[in-house]
This record gives structure tokens, sequence and C-alpha cells, in this order.
């Protein structure tokens, strides 16, 4: 299964059978119990603005020429953080629905408002 | 037990035609200091223990500096823990000290991190202690993760950036009483907040310049001087590496780390006098004074107006500038807080001096807040 870092338009997360953890960084043992077994799924998209800031110096040449862009920490309805992009009205607390959008030569999430369109 | 029986300092600012190895070596001007300071032969420093230098990546930096300086160690490391190497090489040189391993161990970090390379590439390599697959491709920077910190804060605790501002002003004024520092101009709340903006809520004067400098401390088993300089406690605390797995953005390794060093045990927070604390950002120097109990909750920035963090105030702070108006060379940045506690100890800071540095907490971070060292020193007279 891929995700928006290999490509597709989708954020995946990581649950592990054994002590049902939940996590977002994908790797091949789940980090609380050890567990080899742990399964790839894909989050609905759903969730919540925790942090958020707006980048006005951009760390590149490339991406200077996309800033102003925001940055936001998201928990994710299925119980993971995840930092995406998002939109210029977002504030802490809000509900938020993913999308994406292009950054450069990358297809990145994106959050907008719940019921909005990406 | 151990004794800092040496401190050696660099100005940090524009430091032109000085490499890695120059300012270590001016880290010879710090830690020959360092070493005049302490009354010690070279052949009498049994260990040499550096960090690291983004424009020196080399494998073997420890050893690097000991051809290049002259030295001929019994034990040499590198540590690289971000900006909590300063003080966590200091612990290290502590523990191998009171071990009975060594005698005196050089502690020498320096770096030309302004003018060895672009601003542009100082800033990338920093941003890279972010997640290479599920961070960086978006586009953060260092200020952008701890902005993100500082969003939080912000909202939990209903304070404002103009809180924030009051310990860049702090930093400012006591900077303009050190002639090494790079910043000394003074500034007030509404030039920080008219600044340029980095990271929403953080603006340039949030953020700790980018500087070259060196910074040398020398850890011995034995007492040297009149006035003695005496490591009682260390404690680290690492709950994470990148701030999206972050346990919290309010609650971090702070005061597990003080507590490992004893702080509330060895140690009431009732009897420290002095305190150096990381600034690398306002934010950074809010949250680490608020959870070592050094503030109440959201208070950094009122207690700051209201001089309590001057020289002159209950708890004096940070008396060299700190990292955002004395500079930021990298290791060296955490060395500096360090070597100003050393002269603050021993009567020899100047016009800076305080009235009772009887007993230091200090404390460093790095990541974002990921990983936390805690020294407690003390003056023995």
């Amino acid at each position: 299964m891929t995700d928006w870092t290999a490509g597709t338009a989708a954020v995946a997360f990581q649950h592990c059978p054994a002590c049902d953890a939940v996590w977002y960084f994908a790797r091949g043992f789940c980090p609380h119990c050890g567990s080899a077994s742990p399964e790839t799924r894909v989050a609905s998209g759903r969730g919540r603005i925790y942090a958020v800031t707006t980048v006005t110096r951009a760390p590149s040449p490339e991406l200077r020429a996309l800033a102003p862009y925001r940055i936001a920490l998201v928990d994710m309805e299925e119980g993971f953080r995840a930092m995406m992009h998002a939109a210029p009205d977002l504030a802490i607390d809000d509900a938020v629905q993913v999308g994406f959008v292009r950054f450069g030569d990358l297809v990145i999430p994106r959050r907008h408002r719940l019921g909005d369109r990406a | 037990m151990s004794w800092i029986t040496g401190v050696g300092l660099t100005p940090f600012g524009r430091l032109d035609g000085r490499t890695t190895l120059d300012l270590m070596s001016d880290a010879a001007s710090a830690a020959s200091a360092a070493l005049a300071d302490a009354g010690l032969r070279r052949d009498e420093v049994d260990g040499l223990i550096t960090g690291y230098s983004t424009t020196l990546p080399h494998l073997m930096l420890s050893t690097v500096f000991a051809e290049h300086f002259g030295l001929v160690p019994c034990y040499a490391h590198a540590i690289q823990l971000g900006g909590a190497t300063g003080f966590a090489t200091v612990m290290l040189a502590h523990e191998l000290v009171a071990a009975g391993v060594l005698r005196h161990v050089l502690v020498v970090a320096g770096e030309n991190r302004l003018t060895g390379q672009s601003r542009d590439a100082a800033i990338q390599t920093l941003a890279q202690v972010g997640h290479p697959r599920y961070e960086v491709p978006l586009g953060p920077t260092i200020p952008a993760y701890y902005a993100l910190v500082a969003s939080r804060y912000l909202h939990e605790t209903g304070t404002a950036a103009a809180d924030l501002a009051e310990l860049a002003v702090l930093m400012r004024r006591h900077a303009a009483l050190h002639p090494g520092a790079q910043f000394c101009e003074a500034i007030g709340v509404a030039d920080v907040l008219a600044s340029k903006p980095i990271a929403a809520p953080l603006r340039i004067l949030d953020c700790c310049p980018v500087s070259d400098g060196g910074a040398a401390v020398v850890v011995s088993r034995d007492r040297t001087g009149g006035t003695g300089v005496r490591i009682i406690g260390c404690g680290q605390a690492h709950t994470h590496q990148h701030v999206s797995t972050a346990p919290s953005l309010t609650s971090f390794g702070t005061a597990a780390a003080a507590a490992r060093a004893g702080l509330g045990t060895r140690v009431a927070l009732a009897d420290i006098r002095y305190a150096v604390v990381y600034d690398s950002f306002t934010i950074t120097l809010a949250i680490l004074l608020e959870e070592l109990g050094l503030a109440p909750r959201g208070g950094a920035g009122a207690l700051a107006r209201e001089g309590h963090f001057s020289r002159e105030g209950a708890m004096p702070l940070n008396t060299h500038g700190g990292l955002l108006s004395y500079g930021h060379c990298g290791v060296g940045g955490a060395m500096a807080h360090l070597v100003e506690v050393q002269l603050q100890m021993t009567g020899r800071a100047g016009s800076r001096q305080v009235r009772d540095a009887s007993m230091a907490l200090l404390h460093g971070d790095g990541g974002v807040l990921s990983s936390h060292v805690t020294l407690l020193l003390e003056q023995a007279r």
C-alpha cells in the first residue's frame, strides 16, 4: 500500500493487531510491543488541527517561490498525529478533511475545513 | 563529583576566515584559555570530548581536533545530540571523572556556522532533524517546528506573542554588558513584534542568530583555584525525535531530566540562585523555564517583564545574553551558557556579576524539545 510519500493521494497509518497501538511513520514492526505484523491502513482523512504555523522564510530557493505556506499538526480520528499543509483560514481545534495539492514536484496532503472542497 | 576548573569563550558573530578547527583552536583560544585558566599542561589532559560541526562533518571530530591541537588523550569521544550536545558532553565528562576513569577532560566546541556556508545551507542542514519522509518534504524549518509548539502554547496558556517577546528583550539587555555578544543594540517588545516574520507566531527577533564561535571547559577530578565550581548532578531525558511524534507539545522531558539530576531531591528548587536555560527561540526559553518550575505556566514572559530574571532580580538568567543575543554557533552555544555560570560562580563576570550564584540550574534541549540535559552546579569556597 502506498501513500502520499510514494506518490499516491492517500494518508496511510499503521495498526498493531497484537496490542492495538496506532502510529504514523511506517516500519516493519510495532514500536510499542515489538510485534512483527503491523497492518497498514488508509486513513479517513478526518481530523482536528492541533498546532499550525505559516512559514514565511522557506528553506530553499525552490520552496521560496511557494511561500508563504501553512504547516499543521493534525490529530487524525484514527488516533495518530500527522504533519500536513493547511488552508489559510484554519486555526487550532478546527475540524478538517484531507485533500491533496501539488507542492513543487510533490503531491502532498493539505487540510481544508470539513465540508469545504480541497 | 567533578569540578569545572577552566573555561574559555570566543566572541560570537561573524568571524571571517576562521574554520571549524580554527574556532575549536580559537576554541583553542577557548581551549587554550580554558587550559590556562585551569593551570594545566596539555599532557595532563587525559580526556577529550567534542560535539559536531555542520561545516566539518567528519567521522572523527574529536581526534581530528586532538591531532590539530596537540593532544594525545587516553579517551576521545564526539557526541551528536543537536542543541543538547553542549551539556551532554559536560555530563559525560562528569560521569567519567566521577567514576575515576579520567582526571582532566577538555570539552571543546567551535564552528564557523555563519561564514562557513550559505544561510540557506545552514537552514536546510538544521531542518533535517525533521523526518525525511513525513516532514521534510512539506518544507518546514527549525523555526517552523518550534512555531508549531509556540502556536499550541499560546492557544493553551492564553498568552500572546508580546509575552514571548519579553524574553528576547531581556536577552538583548543582558548581551549589552558582554563585549563578545553578537547583538548588543537595545530592542523593545514593539521591535520584536515588528520584525520580519519567519514562521508564525515566531519573528526573526524570536529566533537565535547563526554565529561563528567557540567555547571550552575543563572538567577535573580535583578542584583548583580559590573558589571551586562543582558539578553535583546531571540528568537526561529523550522522549521523541520528531515533532509529529511528541507525546505532547505542552509537556516535554524537561522535568524528568531535572529530577534525574537531583532537582527536588538533592537540591531544592528554592535553593537555586542562578539559572542558564537554552533559548534557541523565545518559545524554547518560555517552555523550559516553566517546566523547570522557574516560572508559572504561561508566566515566563510576565516574570521577565517584571525584572525577575534580570541581573538584579530574584533569579538572574542567561546574563551573557543567551543564544538569542550572545549568539549560537552550534555546540558551543550551550557551552557559552556554562562558561557564564563558571564566571559568575568565581566572581569574574565583571559588569554582569550577580550578587549570589551559589547554586545554579542549567538546562538545554536538542531536536524539537526532544532531548533534554540538566546540570546542577554548586559554588564551593
